[in-house]
């Protein structure tokens, strides 16, 4: 008898693999990512088994982790957005030289539209590059399906799978029927193979060309995939290929019922087979993908001078943001206005009373503070720079504070003024929160600290991670510590707590330690205002 | 039956409660649904909007087509206006009347009445107040859900049990007073319409 519920992308997923028998989740924090890893925390299987569901430090140590309970033999995932594929792309590139033993799951949350992102790269290229297999669910459904089916067929190839979700999937809740029970997990037993664990060059020269075959077997598997599925039509002049929750859009705009050929695809590698199928039965293809022009690049070639292709490399879909009903319509409006009338006009927004409503720190949160006392600090000085980081902290460039320079990447605002103070930059600042400074903050700081150059770090350590909603910071507690242990000069490693009462106070020591022209570091504390309201209200609540 | 409503409001208000509520209700009753929202970034005080779709048969998009839903349901007045290429030909705003000012180029009030009062179908009343008067100043979002009600088609019976399901951990006070809130908002939207 199976069971429904009501559950986001992220949930799904995180519920079929409990129900696959997981043993290990690790992650790190990240949009839409994060509650993935929540949701496996609050279950009560997980207790119940010992499932490991810890945050990480960050996305690279997550992956590893991940990795060494597969090599144990044991069903693991590791989750992280988009961008954290960046900071773990080193083992998950060796992952596949490697191979799983246990299965292993990558996902990947993609997010198009940057709604909580810096750019919009498209996971699907990491896997191809990578060569692993990857699948990308269509649904809340597929999301938890293909848990269990990624779990299998990462064991059957002995690869790692990537799950790419994305934001319209990760945060949206769909009904999902589950299975009444969960499956046993796997024994701990070690790999029969053990040379391809071992990546020296003797090993690897044999195992890259295991690897090349590894992936052709991998493509075999999409082409008899049950998510791979063709959807007959009986209209000629176009096929469709489409992919994950783009089949979701596709189908809104007809209706249902589409009269042109589909292939939707949701496994990886790319199936020549089906797909040569579909060109050689129509006039054009139209590639309706959710992200970058994966699959349509690849069908276009360098040349271009095959199949006739439409997509988002010739305008007939946009070629940047997140799909939609509208876009898919617009698209087949153009193609065929004969089977797709054209969208009529709707309402405007009044902009004269429509103002915008961009996100801004919390009232109560001490970034504010921190910032406040540097912007009036830094305006004796006459071409200061901030590098600043990702978290809460980055809405410090909007008004009122516009108080940085620059945003990068998870650790850059460290490297990045010690770059400016190597170019003769001063002041040179970073401000970078205290989680994002465990994840890749301590590496560039110890840089900065071998060279004793001439910066100013604030960490404005809040005690969570608090873009994600809250989560447990790996150096709470720990910082000076951490600081210390990395050689950082006890007299310029300061700690201040960031309230209304000591701006003046942080104006000075700010002051102080910009004019120190070494290696200075001010760790500014406060509670997140977000995590001291639930704390207290937790409190009460035993009272 | 469909019915696509997009929720709307301003980060921390608690439209995503009222998206859980809908959405426990609409499960029990036996429909399909679905409902994406934004987190993250976009929640610390901007704008924030979940697309909301119940329906007798399985849903394909996620996302609301321009023109297609049903019903705007807001907690704040500009951000009932914000989705207005979303709302269809023939479908209802009900939002309360009560500003969020956290932005410095807020709009003026009577250019808002104005606007909002130019709507052909509309139900708008200060949903602070009704929550402050009838049940507690933090569950306007449940005087919200009330006065969105009869434009649903979910029994009263099954939104109370949401209700029940969402805030039964916070213990049967907390409940009582949401209920109580919502029932307010129906009956006043009720009378707004009649």
């Amino acid at each position: 008898m199976k069971i429904k519920r009501l559950l986001l992308g992220d949930e799904a997923f995180a519920l079929g693999a409990l129900d696959a028998g997981l043993s290990g989740a690790y992650a790190y924090p990240g949009t839409p990512s994060t509650e993935i890893t929540e949701f496996v925390q609050n279950h009560p299987l997980t207790a119940e088994r010992g499932i490991h569901s810890h945050w990480s430090s960050n996305e690279k140590t997550a992956y590893e982790e991940a990795l060494g309970m597969s090599y144990c033999g044991r069903r693991s995932y590791v989750a992280m957005k988009h961008v954290g594929i960046n900071v773990a792309a080193d083992p998950m590139v060796n992952s596949a030289m490697t191979g799983a033993n246990g299965g292993m799951i990558v996902v990947a949350a993609d997010d198009p539209s940057m709604h909580s992102s810096q750019n919009e790269q498209d996971s699907r290229f990491y896997a191809r590059f990578a060569m692993i297999p990857a699948l990308e669910p269509s649904n809340q459904q597929e999301a938890y399906d293909m848990a269990a089916y990624g779990f299998d067929l990462s064991e059957r190839l002995r690869l790692p799978v990537m799950m790419r979700l994305v934001t319209r999937l990760s945060h949206s809740r769909g009904v999902v029927e589950c299975a009444p029970e969960a499956r046993e997990q796997n024994p701990v037993h070690f790999p029969d193979d053990e040379r391809r664990w071992v990546l020296m060059p003797v090993n690897s020269k044999v195992r890259y060309l295991q690897l090349i075959d590894d992936y052709a077997r991998a493509e075999q598997e999409a082409e008899n995939s049950p998510y791979n599925i063709t959807v007959p039509g009986t209209d000629r002049r176009l096929g469709i290929i489409t992919s994950g929750i783009a089949f979701n859009y596709l189908n809104e705009a007809f209706g249902g019922k589409c009269p042109f050929t589909v292939l939707k695809i949701s496994q990886y590698p790319l199936p020549r087979r089906r797909i040569a199928e579909l060109c050689d039965a129509v006039d054009t293809v139209v590639v309706v993908e959710e992200g970058q022009p994966f699959i349509e690049e690849q069908l276009r070639g360098l040349l271009d001078r095959g199949v006739k292709v439409r997509g988002k490399l010739d305008g007939t879909l946009p070629r940047t943001g997140e799909l939609n009903p509208d876009a898919v319509i617009d698209a087949f409006a153009g193609l065929c206005p004969d089977i797709m009338p054209a969208r009529k006009p709707v309402a405007e927004v009044p902009v004269e009373v429509v103002r915008r409503r961009p996100p801004a720190l919390c009232q109560g949160c001490g970034h504010r503070d921190v910032y406040h006392a540097l912007i009036d600090t830094l305006k004796k000085y006459e071409k200061p720079r901030v590098f600043g980081d990702i978290g809460c902290y980055t809405l410090g460039w909007l008004s009122p504070f516009n108080a940085i320079d620059t945003t990068v990447d998870m650790g850059a605002s460290i490297t990045m003024a010690k770059g400016a103070a190597d170019a003769g930059v001063h002041p040179s600042v970073a401000i970078i929160g205290d989680s994002t400074f465990t994840h890749s903050g301590m590496t560039g700081l110890l840089d900065a600290i071998n060279e004793d150059s001439d910066v100013l770090i604030i960490i404005s350590d809040n005690f969570t991670t608090g873009m994600t909603g809250g989560q447990d910071s790996q150096g709470t507690g720990k910082l000076v510590e951490i600081c210390l242990g990395l050689g950082a000069n006890p007299d310029h490693l300061v700690t201040i707590d960031s309230l209304p009462k000591n701006y003046e106070d942080m104006k000075e020591l700010f002051t102080q330690e910009i004019n120190h022209h070494g290696c200075s570091i001010v760790i500014s504390q406060r509670e997140c205002i977000q995590t001291a309201r639930r704390h207290a209200s937790e409190k009460s609540k035993k009272q | 039956m469909k019915t696509d409503i997009i929720l709307a409001g301003v980060g921390g208000q608690g439209i995503l409660s009222i998206a859980t509520i809908l959405g426990a209700a609409a499960l029990e009753g036996g429909l399909w649904l679905k409902q994406a929202e934004v987190h993250g970034m976009s929640q610390r005080g901007g704008d924030v909007q979940s697309n909301l779709r119940l329906s007798t048969d399985p849903i394909h998009s996620d996302l609301i087509p321009l023109g297609g839903a049903d019903l705007i349901v807001s907690l704040e007045p500009m951000e009932a206006l914000r989705y207005l290429p979303w709302l269809s030909p023939t479908g209802w705003i009900v939002t309360s009347t009560a500003p969020f000012n956290n932005i410095p180029d807020y709009p003026a009030e009577e250019a808002l009445r104005a606007e909002l009062e130019r709507q052909p179908r509309i139900v708008a009343f200060d949903m602070d107040e009704l929550a402050r008067k009838e049940a507690s100043p933090r569950a306007s979002n449940m005087v919200l859900l009330g006065a969105a009600s009869p434009f649903i088609d979910l029994t009263v019976e099954a939104i109370e049990n949401g209700i029940r399901t969402v805030f039964g951990p916070k213990g049967e006070k907390i409940v009582m007073s949401n209920i109580m809130a919502f029932a307010a908002g129906r009956n006043k939207s009720m009378s707004l319409t009649r």
